[in-house]
């Protein structure tokens, strides 16, 4: 058993190559997760579309409206040591920063992270909770659209991108005046795991109050999992700690967490409402 | 099914290679090359044993593909000493930096890379860098104290 391996040069060669192959093609980004599931007999393409030669895949830029435009073949090295993104998001850097190790670091991909669409990565999490956007490209490569990148994880390792469409980068909003984020994570056993949960967390505490708030959730459930009934009870009120830790306790019943190595479902529910609290008081605690 | 022929500098030396592409780095470097000094301990991406240097970046030799290295310049462990020891060579024989010796070469690999990004590391640093180095001897002060000698050196 074996695949046909095609390098694309360009996004129009490797969309063409999807639509010759579409059910029966893979798509390598950095390859971290595809040598795995392949190797464990999990996936058996006829063909694989590597996308490394595609030259400014990994460009990390300002988008038009001052927010990041990163490449889908950056690494997450690649964007944990970007001046760029150190300078709008230092939040989405450390995200990143906590996967793995820095070997899987220097070959897993920004895109790679988000098209694989594994519920316990770090990155999808925070870039849920950040509003950002995937731009995906299809057909001739000419054909654009965005989409929010929390809607395109639909369950577990599985995405709304159709299987000829490619994400050719992920676009963070500019940093609002005032906004505070944070990404905790929690890991059972070693800190190059998986997370047993983890939080990203985005507000505007401009004031005293929480004006805004996104809050997402990784690795209880088959996608990041997004706590709206913790951002309505705490968005209009005044940002204390006892309010976060009563609302902190709704994460409980917003994650649909699985009994596995990381941890029972029961225990990850737990630990939802305890990192949600942990992470909203670190959101005050920033000055 | 393909074959592919790629060209690719491993510890100095230019190789024009037929590789399948299903063949993973370690693949390429022991199996096609003949340099066994990489060693495959998870195979997952996990233990660090099979550590190289792609472009100087450090990477898993079993998750990344071998046609990945097209055009690259990858050191092994082989590679690492030009003549004579390096000073962390050196240091890990002094300090007793390894026990049993499996994860060595992943771990002078990844120490390379270390003490080539920051010359006088910190202990988070170390930490940091050298956390996917597993040693199941346990023997980690005294590679963390080669790591640290190095450095003075």
């Amino acid at each position: 058993m074996s695949y046909e391996w095609h390098d694309a040069a360009t996004w129009s060669e490797a969309l063409a190559l999807l639509e010759r192959h579409a059910d029966d093609a893979t798509v390598v980004a950095g390859s971290t997760a595809f040598t795995l599931l392949y190797r464990q007999g999990l996936i058996r393409p006829g063909h694989v579309v590597a996308l490394r030669r595609i030259s400014d895949a990994a460009r990390i830029d300002a988008d038009a409206h001052g927010g990041l435009s990163i490449g889908a073949m950056a690494t997450h090295s690649a964007v944990a040591s970007s001046e760029r993104v150190r300078r709008s998001w230092p939040e989405l850097a450390d995200a990143v920063s906590t996967v793995a190790t820095i070997r899987v670091r220097n070959q897993a991909t920004l895109g790679g992270s988000v098209a694989h669409a594994d519920p316990a990565s770090d990155a999808p999490v925070m870039l849920a909770a950040l509003a950002a956007q995937a731009v995906v490209v299809s057909g001739s490569g000419a054909t654009k659209r965005r989409v929010p990148v929390d809607e395109i994880f639909v369950d577990t390792f599985t995405t709304s991108l159709a299987p000829t469409e490619l994400i050719h980068s992920i676009e963070v909003p500019a940093r609002p005046a005032g906004a505070r984020a944070v990404y905790r994570k929690f890991t059972l056993r070693s800190v190059d795991d998986y997370a047993t949960v983890s939080v990203g967390a985005l507000a505007d505490l401009g004031g005293g109050t929480v004006n805004a708030l996104r809050v997402f959730l990784g690795g209880v459930g088959p996608t990041p999992m997004r706590a709206r009934s913790v951002e309505r009870a705490l968005i209009g009120g005044p940002a204390d700690g006892r309010r976060f830790a009563e609302a902190a306790a709704l994460a409980r019943d917003e994650v649909d967490p699985i009994d596995d190595a990381r941890g029972s479902a029961d225990y990850k529910r737990e630990m939802a409402r305890v990192w949600t609290e942990r992470a909203l008081r670190s959101l005050v605690e920033i000055s | 099914m393909s074959d592919h022929t790629i060209r690719f500098r491993l510890n100095g030396e230019e190789r024009e290679v037929r590789v399948p592409a299903t063949a993973r780095l370690i693949d390429l470097v022991r199996d096609i090359c003949g340099l066994t000094g990489t060693k495959e301990g998870c195979s997952v991406g996990v233990c660090g044993a099979c550590s190289v240097l792609v472009d100087g970046e450090l990477l898993s030799g079993c998750l990344v593909p071998a046609l990945f290295v097209d055009g690259a310049s990858v050191t092994t462990v082989e590679g690492i000493a030009t003549g004579t020891l390096t000073p962390l060579q050196e240091a890990f024989i002094t300090e007793g930096g390894f026990q049993c010796g499996i994860c060595t070469p992943g771990q002078i690999v990844a120490a390379t890379a270390l003490l080539c990004a920051h010359p006088r590391p910190t202990d988070d640093l170390i930490s940091e860098w050298m956390m996917g180095n597993l040693c199941r001897c346990t023997g980690y002060h005294g590679i963390v104290r080669a790591i640290k000698k190095a450095a003075r050196a």
